[in-house]
This record gives C-alpha cells, sequence and structure tokens, in this order.
C-alpha cells in the first residue's frame, strides 16, 4: 500500500527530559521518524521540552516546540498548526501518557487530528491491566496470576488470595516506577500505597511472583495489511525480578529451542494483532519457568522504547524509521533494507555475533540508598558491547562501563568484601585460599543471592571460592548457560595467571577472543598495558573488525557498521580520504548524557558538509551517535584506549576529536597523542593546564583573575591541615572527575572526616582538590568557541541557585537576569582572555562565582560542557558543529561568527532530578551532580520562562494553596521578601515556629506547625493529607536523619514540589506573577530564530 | 583435538574437532537460523552436504527426543563457532556433542564461520572436507576436489524409507499451533512420497484433518493409485532434483488424476514433471528469515527454507501454471499452482521447524482441495 496522501502535516511528541527509564533512546527514535516521514514529504511539527536532543534541532522537523510537554501546551501547538495527524510512539511513555490524556480530553476530536501508529483504544489496552489480562485471556495465552486494586486493603485481600510473593505494578507509570515485590502484608501496604499514588489512574495491578523465571523480550513490527516481523529476541541474564532496564541482557535468546522460541513469536503476533497496534514496532515481555516451559505474557508496550534502540542497534534494523513509515501506510514489503539496498525490510533480522548490554548505576551519588535491584528501575544508562560470542561481548562491555574497570575483574580493581586483590599476588592467593574460607563461601553465597549491580563481580568471585556453576545456578536463579561462560572466563583467567598470556601466542589469541582487555593481560603478566599491546602485534594477534548487516553476511552489506573481534577476516576498507574520528562519551550517567552525544552528532554531520570522512566511536545504543546513519562509519566500541587505538590503526584517521564527547574521551587524550595520533582542536598541554591546579593557578595569576583561595592534597590528613590553612567552609573535590562525583562542602572538620574518603577514592592517583567555599555567591556558566585567534562567547549563563550546587543541577538563565552589564562584559572579557591563553580551538566552558561584585574563576573546562546544546537552540547558532569546522582549520570569520549574540528572549534550563526512584534519598542540591537530564523553558518574559521550565521539569507550580516555608538561619534574612511575595500572591503561608517567629517580626503572619519531632499533628501529616501545595526548604546541614530531610523525601514521595533555595522561590514568585498576568504562548524555534537578533550592545536585559 | 576444514577451492580453516572425530566431505552450505539445530541436523534434506551454522553459539539448549525431524541426523558434517558443553533447557536429553558423537557426525567448531560464509556467498556453495585425522591442508584440498559432487546424483535414494507405513501422531506436545485443530474435520486418506519426509510434515497434515501413508521414493503411480489415495503430497529431499526421474515420472502420471502438494523437492519435483527446468542456485536458501509473498493476497510471511536447487520460472508453460508466491530477497519463484488440475506446490517450508509458523495456512489449503476441490 502507498502512503497516505490524506494526511500532509504530523505532530510528533517527544520524550521530555532524561529520567531514569527514558533517555536518549527517544531522541533517536524520534529523529528517525521526524526524518522518516519529511523524507516522504510530510510536514512534521514537534513538541519536546528537552533542548539537548538533536530532534529539537531547527533542521529536523519543520515546527520545532521546545515547550513543556502538557496538554495545554500540546492544545495550543495543535490550535497554531493544525496538524492532519500525531503520531505518539516516539517520545516514549510520556508521548503516549500526553497523547492519552490529550485524547480523553477531547482536544485531538476538537481539531480534527488522527492518532496514527496506534489508536488510542489500543494503548487502553496494552497499558490498562485489567483490559490487557482480559485481551490475553481471548487469545488463549497464559498471564501471571492478578487483579487490580484501587485501595490498600484490596491489595491486601487480592495477595492473600494468590499468595506471596506478589509483585505490585501502578498502572500509567514510567520505567515500573512505585513496583515492587511484596514478601509480606507489611512490605505490600507500604508498596501498594505507593504505587497507588504513581498511577495517574490510581490503580495497581497484584500479581504472582514470577520471580527467578527466565525473562525475554521480542522486538516486533507489523504493518496495516497485518504483516509481522520479529526484529530481535532478548535473553535476560538477570532472571524475572529484575527490571529489564535493569539487567544484563544478551541478544539474541540463547537457551530456547526453535519450538520455544516459534511459540513466543506465535504469542507475540497475538498480543500485537489483539491489543491492535496497526502499524509500527512494539516490544513484549515474556516469562518462562526453568523447570516446566510454562509460558508467560509479562506485558507489551504498544511504542518504540530502550528494548527496540537496543534491538535496533543489536541488528543494524531501524525499527523506528520503519515505524514511522508504517505510519503512513506503508507495508514493509515496500520499504527497502537500508543495508542490504536489495532486500526489503519485511524480513527478520538474523545476527551471528553476540551482543551484551549491561546497565550504568549511580548508586554512589546518592547516599544511603538502597542499591538492591527490584522490578523498578534504577540505572541512569547502559552500555553494548558486542563480539563473537558472549564472553567478549560481556567482558567487552564491562569495560565499556565506565566503571574503571578492565572486564570482567582480573584488572587490580577486584575488591570482595572490601578485600583488595590490587596485584597478582594477591589474586593468586585468593583463588588458592577462598574455597578453604567457609565463612568467606558463606558471605559469597549470601551476597549473590540478592540482585545488586556488583553481583556479576561476586558471580566470579563465586567461582574462585569453588562452586560451581549448577550450585551458583540454584542460588542466583542466573541460567547455568550464562554461568558456564563465566566459568569458562575464570578458567581461561587462572591459565593466564599460571602462563603469563603474553609468552605463547595460541593462548594470547584465546584470551582475546574472550574478550580479555590488554589491562586484563598485563595485570596477570604483571606488565605495562603498553607491553601487552606491543608483544601482541608482534606476534600477529589484532583486532579484525566484522559487520553489523542484518543478515548473517548472507547478502552483500553497503552500511559501514562494525565491531572487533579476534578472528581471521577483516571486513574494513579504509578509504584514502581525509578523515575524522570522534569519540562519543560511552553510557550515560550523571554528569555525562546525552548533551555530549548531541555534540558529537553534530561533529559528524559538520565535517561531512566540510567533505571529511567521519568515523564515530561509541558504546551506547540509545544515542544518535550510534545511529549509523550519523556518520560515514561507526564502530560500536567500548570507549577504552586499546579499542580506540586499534581502529586508529586500522583506519588510520587523520585526526581525532576528543572534546565533545565529555570526560570520557578527553580522559584518553594523552593517550592517544602518545601512541602518535594527532588530537584535532586544544592541544593536549592546554587541556593539561586545565586540569593541573598548579599551572591553573599561575595561568590565572597571569591573566589577573581571582580565585578562592586552594590547596591540594593527597591524604587525608594533609586535607586537615589544608581546610585549616584555607579556612572553612571548604569545597573539596577530586580531580579529573565529572559531574561533581564525590564533592561536597564543608563546615568543619568533623564534616571533613566524613567526606575526604571518598574524595581520595575518586581521585584515583591525583590529588585531592580544596578550594575555600564562597557563601552566597552567583554562580555564573561562560560557553566560548574559538580558532585558536579568535574568540567568541556562546553564552553567559547566570545560575539561579546561589554558588554550592553543582552546575549540571542548577537552574540558569540565559541571559543573565541580575548580573549588571558591566559584570557581563567583564565576564565576556575575561574568558576570552582565558582561551587566547590556552589557545582555545573548539569549545571552552568556564565556571565564576561573582561576590560582592568580584569575579571569581572557579574552573576552566576546555572541552564541550553540558550547556552546549542549551546555549546553542537559545542563540540559534550551532555551536558544537562549528567547533567541528574550527578544529579541522576553518575560522570563526569564515564560518559567519563575529559577534556575540544575545537573544530577545529567556530561556531558562531546568534539571530534572530521579528522587522518586530512590526513596529516601535527601533531595538538597549540592556540588555533588545528582539530575539526570535538563528541560528549557523559552519567553520573553523571564518569570513565564522560568515558569515553562518549572512546568516541563514536572514541578508544576501550584497556582494557589499552602506553601510550607521553613529556612535554614543564614537564609533569615532574605525570607521576608519571599514571604512578601507569596502572600500577595494570595498564597497560604505555613511554617515551623522559627520561620514563623521571624516572619512575624517583619509584620507576616503565617500558620504554625510542627516539626516533626515536635510530636502530631506536624508538617507530615500534612504532606500525606495532601494539604501542602509547594515547600520551600532550605537545608541547614546534611544527613539523612534530619527532621527536613525527611519532610524533603516526603514530598517527593507525595509528588510536591519542593523548592531548596531562597533564589529559586524568589524565581517562582516572578513565575507566578507574569503567568497570572499573561498567561502562556508557544512559539516555535524557527519561528523565534526567523528574525536574527545579533548585538552585544543590549547585554542588559 | 585440533581440526581442518579444507574447501576445493582451496580455502582452510584450522579449528576445533567436536562430535566423532574423523573425516568428512560434502558439499558446504551456511543456514542463518538463530535457533533449531537439532531440527537441521535431522533434515534428510540436508543429505551430502555439511551444515555451517551462522550463529556462533550452538547446542546451548541441547537435544531432546522430540524435536527431531526424522530418525537421525543427516548432515554430512557440522561446523560451528563455538559449541556449549553445558546444555540448558527443561527438555534437554543430551549434550550435542554426545548426540553426533552417537551417530559419528564430524563436527568443526572454533573458526571464523563468517569468514567461510561470506566465501560461500561470494563464490558459491563449496565441496568440502573436514578432518581431525588428517592435518596436511594440501592432501585434505585435494580429498576435497575428489570428493562427489551432488549435481546430477540421485540422494533420494538413500535417504526415503524402505517399507510404507501409517503415521499418526500429531503434533508434539505442548508446541500444537494454530492450537485450535481440525479434529472435528471429516479425515481425509493422503499418501505422501517419501523423498526425505521431515516429520512435522506428517504431523502437519494429521493435524489439518489428514490420514498419512507414507510410501517410498520409487513408489509407481500406479501403485500409488491402488492405494486409493484422495490426494498425495510429494515431500521435500536432499540433492538434485533432475536425476530423480522416478520421482517426477510418477509425479507427471498423476497429475490430474488425484489432488497433489508438494513440498521443496516436492516443488521442483511438479517443476520438471510439468516440462520445466530447475537450476542451482549460488548458495542457496537456507534459514528461518526467508520473506515470501504471496502473490494473491499481497501478504508478506516469513518462512523456513532449505534448498540449493529452484524451479526456472521461464521454463514453465504459462497458459497450464500460474506463480503463486515469490522470494522478496531475489525475487525466484517460491510457489506455483496448476490453472486446470488440483496440483500445487511451494518451495519453502509450511511445515516449519525450525522456522516461522505463517505459512500454515498452505495446510488448510492442500486440505480444501482434497476436500471440495478448491485450491
Amino acid at each position: 500500500m502507498p502512503k497516505r496522501t490524506d494526511i500532509k502535516k504530523i505532530l510528533i511528541i517527544g520524550s521530555g527530559p532524561i529520567i531514569i527509564g527514558q533517555a536518549c533512546e527517544f531522541d533517536y527514535s524520534g529523529t528517525q521518524a521526524c526524518k522518516a516521514l519529511r523524507e516522504e514529504g510530510y510536514e512534521v511539527v514537534l513538541i519536546n521540552s528537552n533542548p539537548a536532543t538533536i530532534m529539537t534541532d531547527p533542521d529536523v522537523a519543520n515546527r520545532t516546540y521546545i515547550e513543556p510537554i502538557t496538554t495545554d501546551v500540546l492544545e495550543k501547538i495543535i490550535e497554531r498548526e493544525r496538524p492532519d495527524a500525531c503520531l505518539p510512539t516516539m517520545g516514549g511513555q510520556t508521548g503516549l501518557n500526553t497523547a492519552v490524556e490529550a485524547y480523553e480530553k477531547g482536544i485531538f476530536t476538537k481539531y480534527g487530528v488522527e492518532l496514527i501508529g496506534v489508536k488510542y483504544e489500543a494503548v487502553k489496552k496494552a497499558e490498562d491491566r485489567e483490559e490487557f489480562k482480559q485481551a490475553m485471556q481471548r487469545v488463549g495465552l497464559d498471564l501471571p496470576k492478578s487483579a487490580c486494586a484501587y485501595s490498600v486493603d484490596e491489595a491486601v485481600k487480592i495477595a492473600e488470595h494468590i499468595g506471596y510473593p506478589v509483585i505490585v505494578r501502578p498502572s500509567f507509570t514510567l520505567g515500573g516506577s512505585g513496583s515492587g515485590i511484596c514478601f509480606d502484608r507489611e512490605k505490600l501496604e507500604r508498596v501498594a500505597r505507593l504505587g497507588l499514588e504513581y498511577s495517574i489512574v490510581n490503580e495497581v495491578l497484584v500479581e504472582e511472583s514470577v520471580l527467578g523465571w527466565k525473562e525475554f523480550e521480542l522486538e516486533v513490527m507489523r504493518d496495516c495489511k497485518d504483516n509481522f516481523v520479529v526484529i530481535c529476541s532478548i535473553e535476560n541474564f538477570d532472571p524475572m525480578g529484575v527490571h529489564t532496564g535493569d539487567s544484563i541482557t544478551v541478544a539474541p535468546a540463547q537457551t530456547l529451542t526453535d519450538k520455544e522460541y516459534q511459540r513466543m513469536r506465535d504469542a507475540a503476533r497475538k498480543v500485537i494483532s489483539e491489543i491492535g497496534v496497526e502499524t509500527g514496532g512494539s516490544n513484549i515481555q515474556f516469562a518462562v519457568h526453568p523447570e516446566t516451559g510454562r509460558m508467560v505474557v509479562i506485558e507489551m508496550n504498544p511504542r518504540v522504547s530502550r528494548s527496540s534502540a537496543l534491538a535496533s542497534k543489536a541488528t543494524g534494523f531501524p525499527i523506528a524509521k520503519f515505524a514511522a513509515k508504517l505510519a503512513v501506510g506503508f507495508t514493509l514489503d515496500e520499504i527497502p533494507n537500508d543495508i542490504t539496498k536489495y532486500t526489503p525490510a519485511g524480513f527478520e533480522p538474523t545476527i551471528d555475533y553476540c551482543v551484551v548490554k549491561i546497565p550504568r548505576f549511580a548508586f554512589e551519588k546518592f547516599e544511603g540508598v538502597d542499591d538492591t535491584l527490584t522490578t523498578q528501575m534504577k540505572s541512569v544508562g547502559e552500555t553494548m558491547a558486542i563480539g563473537r560470542t558472549f564472553k567478549e561481548a560481556l567482558q567487552k562491555g564491562l569495560r565499556g562501563l565506565e566503571i574503571k574497570r578492565s572486564g570482567l575483574g582480573g584488572d587490580g580493581r577486584d575488591q570482595v568484601f572490601g578485600e583488595k586483590l590490587e596485584t597478582r599476588e594477591t589474586l593468586i592467593r585468593f583463588i588458592q585460599d577462598a574455597p578453604k574460607n567457609l565463612r568467606l563461601r558463606e558471605q559469597i553465597k549470601t551476597y549473590i543471592s540478592v540482585p545488586k549491580a556488583d553481583r556479576i563481580f561476586y558471580l566470579k568471585y563465586a567461582f574462585y571460592a569453588g562452586f560451581s556453576a549448577q550450585e551458583i545456578s540454584d542460588v542466583t536463579k542466573i541460567d547455568i548457560w550464562f554461568l558456564e561462560q563465566i566459568r569458562q572466563i575464570v578458567e581461561l583467567e587462572r591459565e593466564l595467571l599460571n602462563v603469563g598470556a603474553i609468552r605463547e601466542s595460541p593462548l594470547l589469541k584465546k584470551a582475546k577472543q574472550y574478550g580479555f582487555s590488554d589491562a586484563q593481560l598485563a595485570f596477570y603478566s604483571e606488565t605495562e598495558e603498553s607491553l601487552v599491546r606491543k608483544a601482541r602485534k608482534e606476534k600477529g594477534v589484532e583486532a579484525v573488525f566484522k559487520l553489523v548487516d542484518t543478515c548473517a553476511a548472507e547478502f552483500k552489506a553497503y552500511t559501514p557498521y562494525f565491531y572487533s573481534t579476534y578472528e581471521e577476516e577483516d571486513e574494513t576498507i579504509p578509504s584514502g580520504k581525509k578523515k575524522v574520528m570522534i569519540l562519543g562519551g560511552g553510557p550515560n550517567r550523571i554528569g555525562q548524557g546525552i548533551e555530549f552525544d548531541y555534540c558529537c552528532v553534530h561533529a559528524a554531520f559538520a565535517l561531512k558538509e566540510l567533505g571529511y570522512e567521519t568515523i564515530m566511536v561509541n558504546s551506547n545504543p540509545e544515542t544518535v551517535s550510534t545511529d549509523y546513519d550519523t556518520s560515514d562509519k561507526l564502530f560500536f566500541e567500548p570507549l577504552t584506549l586499546e579499542d580506540v587505538l586499534n581502529i586508529a590503526d586500522r583506519e588510520k584517521p587523520t585526526g581525532l576529536i576528543v572534546q565533545l564527547g565529555g570526560q570520557t574521551p578527553l580522559n584518553l587524550s594523552q593517550g592517544l597523542e602518545r601512541a602518535g595520533l594527532k588530537i584535532l582542536g586544544t592541544s593536549a598541554k592546554s587541556i593539561d593546564i586545565a586540569e593541573d591546579r598548579k599551572k591553573f593557578k599561575e595561568l590565572l595569576h597571569q591573566i589577573d583573575l581571582k580565585q578562592p583561595t586552594s590547596d591540594t592534597a593527597f591524604t587525608a590528613e594533609e586535607a586537615y591541615e589544608v581546610a585549616k590553612k584555607i579556612g572553612y567552609p571548604v569545597l573539596i573535590r577530586p580531580s579529573y572527575v565529572l559531574g561533581g562525583r564525590a564533592m561536597e562542602i564543608v563546615y568543619d572538620l568533623e564534616q571533613l572526616k566524613k567526606y575526604i574518603r571518598q574524595a581520595v577514592e575518586a581521585s584515583d592517583k591525583n590529588p585531592v582538590l580544596i578550594d575555600k567555599f564562597l557563601e552566597d555567591a552567583i554562580e555564573v556558566d561562560v560557553d566560548l568557541i574559538g580558532d585558536g585567534h579568535e574568540f567568541i562567547v556562546g553564552g553567559v549563563l547566570e545560575h539561579i541557585e546561589e554558588a554550592g550546587v553543582h552546575s549540571g543541577d542548577a537552574a540558569m538563565s540565559l541571559p543573565p537576569f541580575s548580573l549588571s552589564e558591566k559584570l557581563v562584559l567583564e565576564l565576556i572579557e575575561k574568558t576570552k582572555q582565558l582561551a587566547r591563553e590556552l589557545h582555545i580551538v573548539g569549545l571552552m566552558n568556564v565556571q565564576y562565582a561573582i561576590k560582592d561584585g568580584e569575579i571569581y574563576c572557579l574552573e576552566v573546562n576546555p572541552r564541550a560542557s553540558r550547556t552546549v546544546p542549551f546555549v546553542s537552540k537559545a542563540i540559534g547558532v550551532p555551536l558544537a558543529k562549528l567547533a567541528a569546522k574550527v578544529m579541522v582549520g576553518k575560522t570563526l570569520k569564515e564560518l559567519g561568527l563575529t559577534k556575540e549574540i544575545v537573544p530577545k528572549h529567556f530561556s531558562i534550563k531546568e534539571s530534572v532530578f530521579p528522587f522518586v526512584k530512590f526513596p529516601g534519598v535527601d533531595i538538597i542540591l549540592s556540588p555533588e551532580m545528582k539530575s539526570t537530564g535538563e528541560v528549557m523553558g523559552i519567553d520573553e518574559d523571564f518569570g513565564l520562562a522560568f515558569y515553562k521550565s518549572q512546568q516541563a521539569a514536572y514541578s508544576d507550580i501550584p497556582p494557589t494553596g499552602n506553601v510550607f516555608l521553613s529556612v535554614k538561619d543564614a537564609d533569615k534574612k532574605k525570607v521576608a521578601r519571599v514571604a512578601k511575595g507569596l502572600e500577595e500572591l494570595g498564597y497560604h503561608i505555613i511554617s515551623t515556629r522559627g520561620t514563623a517567629a521571624h516572619l512575624k517580626q517583619h509584620g507576616i503572619e503565617t500558620e504554625m506547625v510542627n516539626k516533626l519531632i515536635e510530636g502530631h499533628p506536624h508538617i507530615g501529616d500534612k504532606i500525606r493529607a495532601k494539604e501542602i501545595a509547594l515547600i520551600i526548604n532550605t537545608p541547614t546541614g546534611k544527613g539523612p536523619m534530619l527532621d527536613e530531610a525527611k519532610i524533603r523525601s516526603l514530598a517527593v514521595s507525595f509528588r510536591v514540589p519542593c523548592i531548596t533555595t531562597l533564589n529559586a522561590a524568589q524565581a517562582v514568585i516572578s513565575a507566578v506573577a507574569s503567568f497570572r498576568k499573561k498567561g502562556i504562548s508557544v512559539s516555535s524555534l524557527q519561528e523565534r530564530q526567523g528574525s536574527k537578533p545579533s548585538r552585544t550592545e543590549q547585554l542588559h536585559v | 583435538m585440533e581440526a581442518i576444514l579444507a574447501l576445493e577451492d582451496g580455502l582452510v580453516f584450522r579449528g576445533e574437532s567436536f562430535g566423532h572425530i574423523g573425516e568428512t566431505c560434502g558439499e558446504i552450505v551456511f543456514n542463518t537460523s538463530l535457533s533449531g539445530y537439532q531440527e537441521i541436523l535431522t533434515d534428510p534434506s540436508y543429505k551430502g552436504q555439511m551444515v555451517t551454522m551462522t550463529y556462533p553459539h550452538i547446542g546451548n539448549y541441547g537435544i531432546n527426543e522430540a524435536d527431531s525431524e526424522s530418525r537421525r541426523p543427516w548432515v554430512e558434517g557440522f561446523i560451528v563457532k563455538e559449541v556449549s558443553p553445558v546444555t540448558s533447557n527443561w527438555r534437554a536429553q543430551m549434550s550435542l556433542g554426545d548426540y553426533l558423537r552417537k551417530y559419528k557426525i564430524v563436527g568443526i567448531q572454533g573458526i571464523d564461520t563468517r569468514k567461510l560464509v561470506k566465501h560461500l556467498r561470494d563464490f558459491g556453495a563449496k565441496k568440502g572436507i573436514i578432518s581431525a585425522t588428517d592435518l596436511d591442508e594440501k592432501r585434505l584440498i585435494k580429498k576435497a576436489k575428489d570428493s562427489p559432487s551432488i549435481v546430477g546424483v540421485d540422494l533420494v535414494k538413500e535417504v526415503t524409507t524402505e517399507k510404507p507405513y501409517d503415521f499418526n501422531e500429531g503434533l508434539i506436545e505442548g508446541f500444537a499451533w494454530p492450537d485450535r485443530t481440525a479434529c472435528s474435520k471429516k479425515q481425509h486418506f493422503v499418501v505422501c512420497v517419501d523423498s526425505g519426509i521431515k516429520y512435522n510434515i506428517l504431523r502437519k497434515l494429521n493435524q489439518h484433518g489428514f490420514k498419512v501413508k507414507v510410501v517410498p521414493a520409487h513408489t509407481t503411480a500406479k501403485q500409488i493409485l491402488g492405494l486409493k489415495p484422495e490426494g498425495v503430497f510429494y515431500s521435500n529431499g536432499p540433492g538434485d532434483p533432475e536425476p530423480v526421474t522416478y520421482l517426477w515420472g510418477s509425479m507427471r502420471e498423476l497429475i490430474g488424476k488425484v489432488p497433489i502438494f508438494g513440498i521443496c523437492l516436492g516443488h521442483q519435483m511438479l517443476g520438471l514433471a510439468l516440462g520445466g527446468k530447475t537450476f542451482k542456485l549460488k548458495f542457496g536458501h537456507r534459514g528461518g528469515n526467508h520473506p515470501v509473498m504471496d502473490l494473491k493476497t499481497k501478504r508478506v510471511e516469513i518462512t523456513s527454507q532449505n534448498h540449493g536447487f529452484c524451479v526456472d520460472d521461464k521454463t514453465l508453460p504459462k497458459d497450464e501454471i500460474e506463480v503463486t508466491h515469490i522470494n522478496l530477497n531475489d525475487k525466484t519463484v517460491e510457489g506455483i499452482r496448476h490453472k486446470k488440475h488440483p496440483v500445487f506446490s511451494v518451495q519453502y517450508h509450511p511445515e516449519n521447524s525450525p522456522g516461522p509458523h505463517d505459512s500454515d495456512y498452505l495446510f488448510s489449503r492442500f486440505y480444501a482441495m482434497v476436500d471440495h476441490g478448491v485450491w
């Protein structure tokens, strides 16, 4: 069937900010969908609040609305744009939920907008637990026994009928929020109450536990002629009980016979047909009982998902792109397979390698959080690895995970319950002693029975301790086939420890085929990684690159998408063109995410425009950078020195770009340069100056720029001395880390003692930095681009929160909203001076603090910063693209960027936090970054821009109601102004004794409420009773035991917006005031940038 | 233990022996199915061939009694990247290695199977040899060259049943699909001419309402008619169709006298019986992911395939024959029907096993043809 001609304009809903459970994969799918639809001549209107996405680039859709994803905003856009259809399946659960809500409000009907890809009824059937169950029963499919509950009492009754343990799953949530396994009534009551809260329809499913069953997923597609294909099967390493986003997963399924696999395929077909997904992709999860083979359907997503992104990358089959085409009427047989060109997309990909996905966690960022893996997703990112065998892929994946591991242990970083196995000797001794150590054996056995982020390493220690694969399987329920693979790795490791791999080439080759890195082999032989590499090359044991081609080599493939392995034949055909290798950022984690992928993608596009061949290296399957369409060649590889050098050896690039992928590639720059490769842009020497405290201090001194007093320390004792010398409060931070890992403001020695240990640890072999902390300063981020001679400031971003909040977590305004013009000009001047000294070629980010009108330089990053995409969108100049061009020799003048651009509108960046996934964790903002994503609010009015940013960040400002106001003593001097503002807007203020008394002095009457420790009825009761609409609570100190921390964590549980700084509170007040006056209006990026403002004069608005 | 795989054109792979330790020759082909190695090993159509599995991990779920497609494995040799030493499946009874040892099938693992597959794709199917007993590369290449070709050879006689037998088993318990069975329908009697028939064809025929008698391939048309069948089925089978003259000879006599359905080799027999020609594909179709379009409904079915020869549609009598199915990858003929007589056939495997169940409707079509003359 040809494409539909009755629709011309299509609205796509994006997924908003990156949160746990919803990450870059929807930028990948959304971008593909936009491109695919425009390719077919449709006009595309896009809504997404996330500026760090490729899809919100002004040339991806025809009309791009960076606006909050709410039904109100959606209606405003529909009213302006009048699209014929809406494709709701590309924006994750957010996109789908928004579409459902809009449908139920009658918005689509009102404006005659048709839902394509999936119908409302189908979404309801798939997402509503009860309807889903009935649908499955109609087609004779088995499910875990279950029933829906609408109250805690009902949940308890159902559980008693089914029998414990039961699983509670709320309907309509993201990433399994609020679901949990309950072994008893007490836990059930707690989980059910939370679950009912999370569900937008106040419904939870109480379900028979299939804990420990084997878990599988099928990624399927269906077209309007009922053609049906399975793109990929996935088997989870971790059995049922761990959210699939938190499981190590493997493609294809490994332990199903063809009979069982086809039975699953048939079931999937029945599911998608019965639910009624007419066109597009879906993901269906199954559980299989390991002893009886009983198969039950767990759930289905009637949209593209994280798994479909993974499946696309694992097979080379672009699911989202084809789903978009199917949605407009094409059938599978009408779409050509991009990779093979001459065969149609209507087939099932087959692969001749093994794919392993490993989740990346960030538990270290959240003090006191329970790191047990459950049915609620907690990981913040993932890495994917391709190998010819599972063993190879697993080890590649682990070294690509950016957790400082070089594979499955054996890298000097093994640590068994605190016992460090740092040398070959200690490891050998441990392996000898462990089987005899009964206490240790017991300890290991207990530990591995609970799924945790580091369990994969403990499985190995269990083998060291003499357990058999069967014994481990009995405890963990992990399939014996997977454990056998680990056993084989352990066995080969023993041989490597005994023989020393580099001496014997057959063993060396076998080790490489098992995925061992040079770093591991160096550890086993007590030598240097570089020497292993040398020995390996002398013996001819070198990586070869094989193609990902959707068809296991049956047909010739045209798309150059490669992975490394140790086999005979290499399939790359290096060209003689000038080429640039771009190193990506690896798995998403807090501090390094989509923003850097955005920059890498821009570099690929920019250099392609200049006629360069572009080679992308990355290991994150969610991203646009790992779409084989993005660059000329894609290498899906871990970002380690060894793996990058292997590619460079083969491709011989003209130069490498390391400054766009975040800290990961930047950390490789010295090693790459040592290996004789050319780093494009700012030199490694300059990078070193910026990162080396001493050299950096000298530089600042030269250009007369102040810096908070600072010093370094290698040990805790040194740190105590330094802190005393500098004077408290001090900021302690490790060197060479991103996202403020282990960064802390400490007010006294006691606090310092508490935090110094992890800072020393995070620093690795580098010193810990100790700075004087400037209290109540205003922080500013400045992004600059330079070509070595000319330097242009892209944006000056004023933080809304005062100093002390990590720049990745702070809300920011571009242009600044409170700084004087003189100060802003001075900041621009100083930044340019810095850039000149560092000979910046490419991007640079500088962080300043302003205290009492004085500028202090906090930090210089000679690389793309997290704010680059935001700034690019705010000023309408693609900075990352220009940076890439500058790096290959273009001048800014040639590129047409000659002066600073100050837009007419305010752009607010607001951060989004994962606190709701980590119950009990304190939500105060600190120098340690905790946010997972960001949104952008744009408006001519500062207040409205801020209002939009809050709405987009899911912390809606309540229009009326009770505000709980409680601040630390240091804030008391400012609190009156805030309280007055609130009062004027008609909010009713409730506060605790201290704050109330203080406000009374200023003539503001408030309702007094007990603190938690003062006894009932206290503020907690009011939050529970939903009597509080907004909480403003500034922290006095740290520690989960504090009253205020409990209040904040309660606020998260009950979804009460909570503001933790007075500056932010002030911004909220102006937001509400503006909103009341003007209301919200929407405008597309293309309209805003149509009239390009460009002047430096009128800096202060 | 070391083993070598040598091709007639001089390409050599050094790997590790598994299964039976010995030496074996055959035509090297590859199969792209991710699962179903047991069904592939026991498919009689692989007689004369050594199969390379493109998926690297093979043997993971072991071997069970129920999933065999015939009484024994028929492949001449088995080539994989890595064999699993453990089995993980609730139905597994034996490991793949033990199974191959039991039937003295020689295997090789640890080689760059992708390189081999690309070679076969680019240069066509090749004769080859696997040996763990002779490690002299030159000698092995010569042995491969000297080994018999499958072109022009009747391999059907090696795999067909010696005696006629009745088959009445139905589908494997727990894996019946579609689950609404045809038990209420009137039973029709069908004679299956066995040129290497897979059990699942027989099971499917049972399921779709047929009483089944299997007869040897050389059974004459007269003998078949003597059994008074309501329909005749021609099965899959190994090798070159042309030399099996008795088979397409008997079929030619039966056309017009009794409804006929053919699968795979049976399809090629129909082509030949109607005066058409077959030709050898460069490297064949073997896998579970081939898209086939039913030209009448325009629907795409994902099919299970295993054939090295193909009916040449240009040689078919246009007035009598209609092409009903084509392969979307290379546009070759996948199904034909006779316009006048109740006869149709498909090149691929609607009985699946291994492979998807999309084409099950062809058995219903056969039933309709036998039952009320619609095809």
